[in-house]
C-alpha cells in the first residue's frame, strides 16, 4: 500500500543492517516466550520440573496433545481441553457475530431512520461505553441467575454482546454513505430492509472483517465474566480451565500439560488473524465509497 | 411516457416556505428543464415529483394519478444523480439491473434491456467493470442507463452533469438530448447552468426564491423575459438594465439622456422603469446620428468571434450602470473610444421599476 520513502530512509548497508538487527531482536524477545511454551508442551512433566528446560522440542509431543485434548485434565474436573476449546469458540464467536448484528442494526436505524427520541436512544447507547461489564456485574449476574442462565451459553455471551463502541463504529461509517445512494435505492424501489442487505452490508463487509476479528479475540480472552457465570467445569472457558489448571504447588501442577493448553488457547486466535489479515488491514485503512 | 402535471405545489421546512406555489403542466413526451440560481428551490421541486421530499400542500399527478402520498418506487419515475449515485460494490450491469431485479422481471428480460440500454450509451466493454474503474462521463452513462433500462413514465435530471469537465459536458449534453428524443419519455431536467437550459428544454421553468418566474420556450423566454430576473438569467452576458422614467415618446435616463426606443410600446408618461437591452442587439452606428446611446468604453474583452465592450453611456451619466455591448469580433474598440450605439428594432424590454415585471 504504502510505497517506500526512499529519501526518507538512508538506503546504505549499514544502517540496513542495524535496522534488521533491531526488528530480528525484537521479534526473538516476542516470539521467544512463545517458542519455549511450544518445546515446554512437548517435554514429560518431569522435565518440565527438573530444570533447565532444553531449548529444542522433546518427544512426547503426542502423547501430551492426545491426552490434554481427549483425556480429561485431572485439575478441572476431567473436563478435556477440547470441550473447553469447544466451548470458547462457540463463546467467542456468539459474542461477536451477536455483537457486529447488533450494533449493525442498532447504528442503520439511528442513521437511517426519523423516529420519536431517536437522539435519546443513541446517547443511551453511547452511555452505555461508561458501564463495561466489571462495573455493572453484580445486577448482570442476579439477572442471569433470576434468568436460569448460570452455566449456560446464553449466560456466557448474551451480557457481552451489547456493544456501544461497534454500534459507534457503524454510525461513523453509515454517515459517510451519500444520501443520494439512498435515494438512488428508493427510486429503484428498495425497500429499507433491502436496501440494508443489498447495499450496506456489502460495503461494510471490511468494517465487519476488521470488527470481527476484534471481537473473537474480545470474546476468546474473557475471564471475569465466564469465572462469575459457569459453575460446571464442561462449562468452562478456556481461560478459565487454564488458570484452574494452576496449582499455588508446582509439583501439583501438570506442567506439561498446561503448556499444550497454552499453545491450543493461541492458536485460534492467531488462525483468525492471519486468515482475516487482508480483510482487517483493509477495512482499518480503505473505506471504499 | 406520461404527462405530469404539479399544481400550486409548495414547500415549508418548519415556518420557512421555500417553494411558493408552482404550477406546470408537462406534456407526454416533453423535455422541461427547471434553471435557477442555487437556492431557487428548483431541486426540491424535483425532489417532490420524484417522492424524495414531502409535498407541504398542492397535488403532483404523473400520468393522471396524483402521487402526493406514493413512495418513489410507486411513482415509475427514474432519477439521474448529481454524483451519479452508483452503488460502489456492484458491476455496471448490476448497477443497472438493480432496480429489475427488484421489479422481479425474467432475468432474460433483464438482460435484454440492459443489453440494449448499453449499447444505446456504449457502455458494452465495460459491463463487467466497477464504477471506480470508469471515468465520469461513463459513470454518467451508467447513471443514466440505469434510468433507461427502466422504461419510467418520466426521467428525473438533477444537475446531471456539473461534475464533467467542460468539453464532457457539452458531449454528455447532446447525448441526453438525444437519447431522450429517441426513447421519447417525459423529463424533468434541473441545472443552474443557462447554456444547458437553453440547449435541452422544450420549455423552460425559471425560478427564483421559490416562485416559477418564467414558463416558456427557451426563444419566448429570451425574447420577452417576464421580469428582470429573467432577464438578467437568461442570456450571457446579462442584459443592460438602466434606469428610467417613461416622458411621452421616449423614455428620459437617469443621465438626462432621453432614449426612444423603435418597435416598442412605451409605458404611461411618468412611470418609473427599467430599460432593458441585451449586449448583443447594441450595435456601432455611423455618426452620432441614429444612436440612442454614446458609450464611453472604459474595457475591452476580445473573445474572437466578439468583442464585448463595456463603458458608460453619456445618456446615464458617469455613475450609471455600466454597460456591455456585445460587437462583432472584427470590430476594432479601445479603451476611451466613445461608440455610437443603437438599440435594435424591437429589441428594447421595459420592465415596472417597482414591480420587475414586464410591461
Amino acid at each position: 500500500m504504502a510505497e517506500p520513502v526512499d529519501s526518507m530512509v538512508q538506503n546504505n548497508r549499514g544502517s540496513r543492517l542495524i535496522a534488521h538487527a533491531v526488528l530480528i531482536l525484537g521479534i526473538l524477545i516476542v516470539a521467544f516466550p512463545i517458542y519455549y511454551t511450544f518445546v515446554a508442551s512437548t517435554q514429560s512433566l518431569q522435565t518440565i520440573l527438573r530444570p533447565p528446560l532444553p531449548l529444542l522440542p522433546g518427544m512426547e509431543f503426542f502423547d501430551n496433545y492426545g491426552e490434554a485434548l481427549f483425556g480429561g485434565v485431572g485439575r478441572i474436573g476431567g473436563v478435556p481441553v477440547s470441550t473447553l476449546l469447544f466451548n470458547t469458540t462457540v463463546v467467542a464467536l456468539a459474542i461477536a457475530i451477536g455483537k457486529i448484528a447488533i450494533s449493525i442494526l442498532s447504528a442503520f436505524a439511528i442513521v437511517f431512520f426519523r423516529f420519536p427520541l431517536r437522539m435519546f436512544f443513541f446517547w443511551a447507547i453511547f452511555v452505555t461505553l461508561m458501564l463495561p461489564v466489571e462495573v455493572r456485574i453484580l445486577p448482570t449476574y442476579k439477572v442471569m441467575v433470576d434468568l436460569g442462565l448460570i452455566d449456560t451459553y446464553t449466560g456466557l455471551t448474551l451480557p457481552l454482546m451489547a456493544s456501544a463502541t461497534a454500534t459507534l463504529l457503524f454510525r461513523q461509517f453509515f454517515m459517510t454513505i451519500p444520501g443520494e445512494l439512498v435515494e438512488a435505492a428508493r427510486v429503484d424501489g428498495a425497500g429499507p430492509m433491502r436496501f440494508f442487505f443489498d447495499i450496506l452490508l456489502p460495503l461494510s463487509r471490511t468494517n465487519i472483517a476488521a470488527l470481527f476479528v476484534i471481537l473473537f479475540i474480545y470474546g476468546w480472552t474473557q475471564y471475569l465474566w465466564p469465572l462469575l457465570v459457569t459453575n460446571r467445569n464442561d462449562m468452562n472457558t478456556i481461560v478459565i480451565g487454564l488458570k484452574k489448571m494452576i496449582s499455588f504447588a508446582d509439583a501439583d501442577t501438570e506442567w506439561h500439560l498446561v503448556m499444550v493448553t497454552c499453545v491450543l488457547a493461541i492458536l485460534p486466535p492467531v488462525l483468525v488473524v492471519v486468515l482475516m489479515q487482508r480483510w482487517f488491514v483493509k477495512g482499518l485503512v480503505e473505506t471504499e465509497k | 411516457m406520461a404527462t405530469i402535471s404539479i399544481k400550486e405545489v409548495r414547500k415549508s421546512y418548519g415556518n420557512q416556505e421555500v417553494i411558493h406555489g408552482v404550477s406546470v403542466d408537462v406534456e407526454d413526451g416533453e423535455f422541461i428543464v427547471i434553471v435557477g440560481p442555487s437556492g431557487c428551490g428548483k431541486s426540491t421541486l424535483l425532489r417532490m415529483v420524484a417522492g424524495l421530499e414531502r409535498i407541504t400542500s398542492g397535488t403532483i399527478e404523473i400520468a393522471g394519478k396524483v402521487v402526493n402520498e406514493l413512495e418513489p418506487r410507486e411513482r415509475n419515475i427514474a432519477m439521474v444523480f448529481q454524483n451519479y449515485a452508483l452503488y460502489p460494490h456492484m458491476t455496471v450491469f448490476d448497477n443497472m439491473a438493480y432496480g429489475l431485479k427488484i421489479m422481479r422481471l425474467p432475468k432474460a428480460e433483464i438482460r435484454a434491456r440492459v443489453d440494449k440500454a448499453a449499447a444505446m450509451l456504449q457502455l458494452e466493454p465495460y459491463l463487467q467493470r466497477k464504477p471506480r474503474e470508469l471515468s465520469g462521463g461513463q459513470r454518467q452513462r451508467v447513471a443514466m442507463g440505469r434510468a433507461l433500462v427502466r422504461d419510467p413514465a418520466a426521467f428525473l435530471f438533477d444537475e446531471p452533469l456539473s461534475n464533467l469537465d467542460a468539453k464532457l459536458r457539452v458531449q454528455m449534453r447532446l447525448e441526453i438530448k438525444q437519447m431522450q428524443r429517441s426513447v421519447g419519455t417525459t423529463s424533468l431536467y434541473v441545472t443552474h447552468d443557462q447554456v444547458e437550459a437553453m440547449t435541452l428544454a422544450d420549455r423552460l421553468i425559471v425560478m427564483n426564491q421559490g416562485v416559477a418566474e418564467q414558463v416558456g420556450t427557451p426563444i419566448s423566454v429570451y425574447e420577452k423575459p417576464a421580469s428582470i430576473f429573467v432577464a438578467g438569467f437568461i442570456g450571457s452576458p446579462a442584459m443592460n438594465l438602466i434606469p428610467a422614467e417613461a416622458q411621452g415618446n421616449g423614455l428620459r435616463l437617469a443621465g438626462g439622456g432621453v432614449v426612444k426606443p423603435r418597435d416598442v410600446a412605451l409605458p404611461d408618461a411618468g412611470r418609473k422603469v427599467l430599460l432593458g437591452v441585451r449586449p448583443e442587439h447594441l450595435g456601432v452606428v455611423d455618426g452620432s446620428g441614429g444612436a440612442d446611446l454614446a458609450m464611453k468604453v472604459a474595457a475591452v474583452e476580445a473573445l474572437g468571434a466578439d468583442t464585448l465592450a463595456h463603458g458608460h453611456a453619456q445618456e446615464t451619466g458617469e455613475t450609471g450602470e455600466m454597460l456591455v455591448a456585445r460587437l462583432p469580433g472584427s470590430t476594432r474598440v479601445a479603451v476611451g473610444d466613445t461608440l455610437p450605439l443603437a438599440i435594435g428594432p424591437g429589441m428594447a424590454h421595459v420592465f415596472d421599476a417597482g414591480t420587475g415585471k414586464r410591461i
